[in-house]
C-alpha cells in the first residue's frame, strides 16, 4: 500500500505519523511544496520576532525524524491529479502513483485587485520565505503599512510591532479581527494596540500603491496630504480611501487566503471554496481524502462543513483522514472554531458560536479600564460560544463545556449572575457530578 | 508501572499546601498563582477541589503544538512542555478540554503538571491523602476519565 500526503503543514505531517502507527508496513510518501522541511506557519511570528531561527519553526526537531519513521520526505509542486490513473503530476515534469492520496495542500494568501501590490518591499506573511524577507526590512524604526487586521493579520500586527517598528494597520472592516471578535472586544484590542504606539485604521481602504519618487510631481498637494513625512528608506507610497498617503519601507499584505485547489481542475474532485469531504474526510473520488485549510471540514458547532484555516482543526483532519485511509472506520465528531491571539500582551481569545445562536441568550461582563471582558453564549443551558481577554487561567474549560455539551443546569444562573465563575461550573460538573 | 495523580476532593480540606509546593517546587516562588494545581472552592457546599492534569491519553495540547515542544516523558507518561522550544503561542491553553494548560506572562511560556519527575510535589505536601500518586490502574481517575471520553471531539469509532 502506497500512501502520499501532499502537502507538509501541520494536516500532512500528522497525517503521515498517524499512518505510520495505523499501518506498519505501508509505503508513506510527504510532499513538501516549499524548499524547507516540514514546517508550521503559526510559528513564523516568532521567527520574526527573533525568539526563534527559522528551524524552531520546524514542526518535528530530532534529526532524522521521518526516516526513523519510514516516512519518505520529498519536495514539489503538484500540477495535476489524474484520479482514475491514480497519479500525481508535479511542475518538474515527474510523476507519483498512490493507492490512497491525502491532499493537505493547505491555503495561500489572496492579493487583493490593488495597483501597485506587485511591487517591491510588497510581502505576504505565510511563508518562511515571506518571513525572511519582512525581516530584512523590518528594520526598527521603518515606516510598515499592514494591510488588514484579521486574525493572521492580528498575529503579524504583534510581531512587527516587536521589532521596533513605526506601525500602521489599514483593516477595511468597522474593527479589528472582525471575524473572531464581536464589537465590543475588537474595539478594545484596538484601544489597547493604540496605546502600545500602532495607528490603526479601521473601515479604510488601500486604494493603490505607488513610488514615493512620483512625490514631487505632486507638490505642495501630496504634502498636505500625509500626516508624517517619509524616510529616505521609504519607497512606497499608500494611497488610502481616505485621501491619505503614508510613506513606507515595507507593505506586509494580510488580506485572507484561500484553499490550494488549482491543481485539482479537471481531476472530478468537488470543491466549493474548499474540498468537499464527509465526515470520514473522503473527497468525491475513490481513494483520495483531504485535511487541514484546503478541506471543508465538519463543523461540531454548526453541524455543516467549513474551512476553519486553524492549527488545531488542520491536526485533528490530518489524524481522522488518516486513520480512515488505513482502513479504520472514524467518524469525524467536528471541529470547534478557537483562536487565542496576543496583541502587543493583550490575549483574547474565542470559541465556537462567540456570535451566539437564533433563541440563545449571552451575559457577558465587561471592565474597560482593565481591558477584560468575558461574554459567554447560551443555548438553552449548554455554552457553545464565547470570548475572552485578559483571561489566561483555564481557558481551555470553555473548549471543554462546549465539546461535552455540558448541561450547566443551576450553573446557567450562577453564571449570569457571575460569568467568570466559567471553570468553577466546569469542575464542579467534570469532578462533583 | 505507570503511575498516576490520584485526586479524593472529599479528603481535601482546603489548606493549599499543595498549591505552595507546586509553584515553589516549580518556580522556587510561594504563589499559588503560579501552581499547576489548583484547589477550587465552593463555599455553598462546603467542598475543596484539587484539580490538574490528568495526563490524557488524547493528549489536545500535545497534538496542538506547533512545534513539539510538548512532549512524552517515557518515564513517567507526563506530557511536558519544553520551555526552551515553546515559543509561547498558547495554542495549547486552548486545545486542552480541562483547562490544565496556563499561559505565564512573566515567562512568555506556558505551564502545566509535569508529575515533578516522578515524584510530585504536591502528593509529598498534602497532609490529608487527599492527593496520592498511585499505580495508574487502580485510581480514582475513571470519574476523570469519563469525562474525556465524553469530550472527546475527535470521534467515535464505528
Ligand atoms: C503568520 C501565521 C500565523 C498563524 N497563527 C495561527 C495561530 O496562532 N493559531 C492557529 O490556529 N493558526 C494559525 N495560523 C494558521 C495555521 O498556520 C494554518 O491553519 C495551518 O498551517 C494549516 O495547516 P495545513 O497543513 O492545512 O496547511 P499548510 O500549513 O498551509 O501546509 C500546506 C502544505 O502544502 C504544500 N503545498 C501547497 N500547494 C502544494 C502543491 N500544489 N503541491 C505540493 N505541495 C503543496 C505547502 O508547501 C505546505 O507544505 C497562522 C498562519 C500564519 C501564516
Ligand atoms: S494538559 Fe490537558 S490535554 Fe494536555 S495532557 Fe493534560 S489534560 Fe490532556
Ligand atoms: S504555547 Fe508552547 S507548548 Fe503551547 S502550543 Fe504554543 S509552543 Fe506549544
Amino acid at each position: 500500500m502506497h500512501y502520499v500526503v501532499l502537502g507538509a503543514g501541520p494536516a500532512g505531517v500528522v497525517a503521515a505519523e498517524t499512518l505510520r502507527t495505523a499501518d506498519r508496513a505501508g509505503t508513506i510518501t510527504l510532499v513538501g511544496g516549499e524548499p524547507e522541511p516540514p514546517y508550521s506557519r503559526m510559528a513564523i511570528p516568532y521567527f520574526l520576532t527573533g525568539k526563534i531561527p527559522a528551524e524552531g519553526t520546524h514542526l518535528r526537531k530530532a534529526p532524522g525524524y521521518y526516516d526513523t519513521l519510514g516516512i519518505g520526505f520529498r519536495q514539489g509542486t503538484a500540477e495535476g491529479l489524474d484520479t482514475d490513473a491514480k497519479r500525481i503530476a508535479f511542475a518538474d515534469g515527474s510523476h507519483l502513483h498512490y493507492d490512497r492520496l491525502l491532499i493537505a495542500t493547505g491555503a495561500r494568501p489572496v492579493r487583493p485587485p490593488i495597483a501597485g501590490l506587485e511591487r517591491k518591499a510588497v510581502h505576504h506573511c505565510w511563508t518562511l520565505e515571506d518571513a525572511r524577507n519582512i525581516v530584512t526590512l523590518a528594520e526598527p524604526g521603518s515606516h510598515v503599512v499592514l494591510m488588514g487586521a484579521g486574525f493572521i493579520g492580528c498575529i503579524v500586527l504583534e510581531a512587527l510591532a516587536m521589532r521596533g517598528v513605526n506601525l500602521t494597520v489599514v483593516e477595511m472592516g468597522d474593527r479589528m479581527v472582525p471575524r473572531m471578535m464581536n464589537p465590543t472586544a475588537g474595539t478594545m484590542i484596538r484601544k489597547w494596540c493604540e496605546t502600545k504606539g500602532v495607528r490603526v485604521l479601521t473601515s479604510t481602504r488601500i486604494k493603490s500603491l505607488q513610488s514615493v519618487a512620483a512625490e514631487k510631481s505632486r507638490g505642495i498637494f501630496g504634502f498636505l496630504r500625509r500626516k508624517e513625512a517619509p524616510r529616505d528608506s521609504d519607497t512606497i507610497d499608500v494611497e488610502l480611501d481616505t485621501g491619505e498617503m503614508l510613506a513606507a519601507h515595507l507593505v506586509v499584505v494580510c488580506a485572507g487566503v484561500k484553499p490550494n485547489t488549482d491543481f485539482l481542475e479537471g481531476s472530478g474532485i468537488r470543491t466549493d471554496g474548499g474540498i468537499l469531504v464527509d465526515r470520514y474526510m473522503r473527497t468525491s473520488a475513490n481513494d483520495v481524502y483531504a485535511a487541514g485549510d484546503v478541506a471543508r471540514g465538519y463543523d461540531f458547532s454548526t453541524k455543516g462543513h467549513d474551512v476553519h484555516a486553524i492549527q488545531p482543526t488542520a491536526s485533528e483532519h490530518g489524524r481522522i483522514a488518516a486513520l480512515n485511509m488505513a482502513g479504520h472506520n472514524v467518524q469525524y465528531n467536528g471541529s470547534l472554531q478557537m483562536n487565542v491571539l496576543d496583541t502587543l500582551g493583550l490575549i483574547s481569545s474565542s470559541f465556537g458560536l462567540w456570535d451566539g445562536v437564533e433563541g440563545g441568550e449571552a451575559v457577558e461582563v465587561v471592565d474597560h479600564d482593565a481591558y477584560r471582558y468575558l461574554c459567554l453564549q447560551f443555548k438553552d443551558d449548554v455554552l457553545v460560544g464565547g470570548t475572552a481577554i485578559g483571561m489566561t487561567q483555564h481557558i481551555g474549560c470553555l473548549r471543554g463545556l462546549i465539546q461535552a455539551g455540558t448541561r450547566l443546569g443551576p450553573w446557567k444562573e450562577r453564571l449570569r449572575r457571575d460569568p467568570m465563575r466559567i471553570m468553577d461550573a466546569y469542575v464542579a460538573h467534570s469532578q462533583m457530578a | 508501572m505507570q503511575r498516576s495523580l490520584n485526586i479524593d476532593p472529599g479528603k481535601c480540606t482546603g489548606c493549599r499546601q499543595c498549591e505552595m509546593a507546586c509553584s515553589y517546587e516549580n518556580e522556587k516562588v510561594f504563589n499559588p498563582s503560579k501552581s499547576r494545581i489548583r484547589v477550587f472552592t465552593f463555599d455553598a457546599e462546603a467542598r475543596f477541589v484539587p484539580y490538574t492534569c490528568t495526563q490524557c491519553a488524547e493528549a489536545w495540547c500535545m497534538r496542538a503544538c506547533p512545534v513539539d515542544a510538548i512532549r512524552i516523558n517515557l518515564g513517567t507518561g507526563a506530557k511536558e512542555i519544553h520551555n526552551d522550544v515553546c515559543v509561547g503561542c498558547k495554542v495549547c491553553t486552548i486545545a486542552c478540554p480541562f483547562g490544565t494548560v496556563n499561559y505565564n506572562a512573566d515567562t512568555g511560556k506556558v505551564m502545566k503538571c509535569d508529575l515533578c519527575e516522578g515524584d510530585p510535589a504536591c502528593a509529598k505536601a498534602c497532609p490529608t491523602a487527599a492527593i496520592t500518586y498511585v499505580d495508574a490502574n487502580w485510581t480514582g481517575l475513571d470519574k476523570m476519565r469519563m469525562w474525556a471520553a465524553k469530550t472527546d471531539s475527535a470521534m467515535t469509532a464505528n
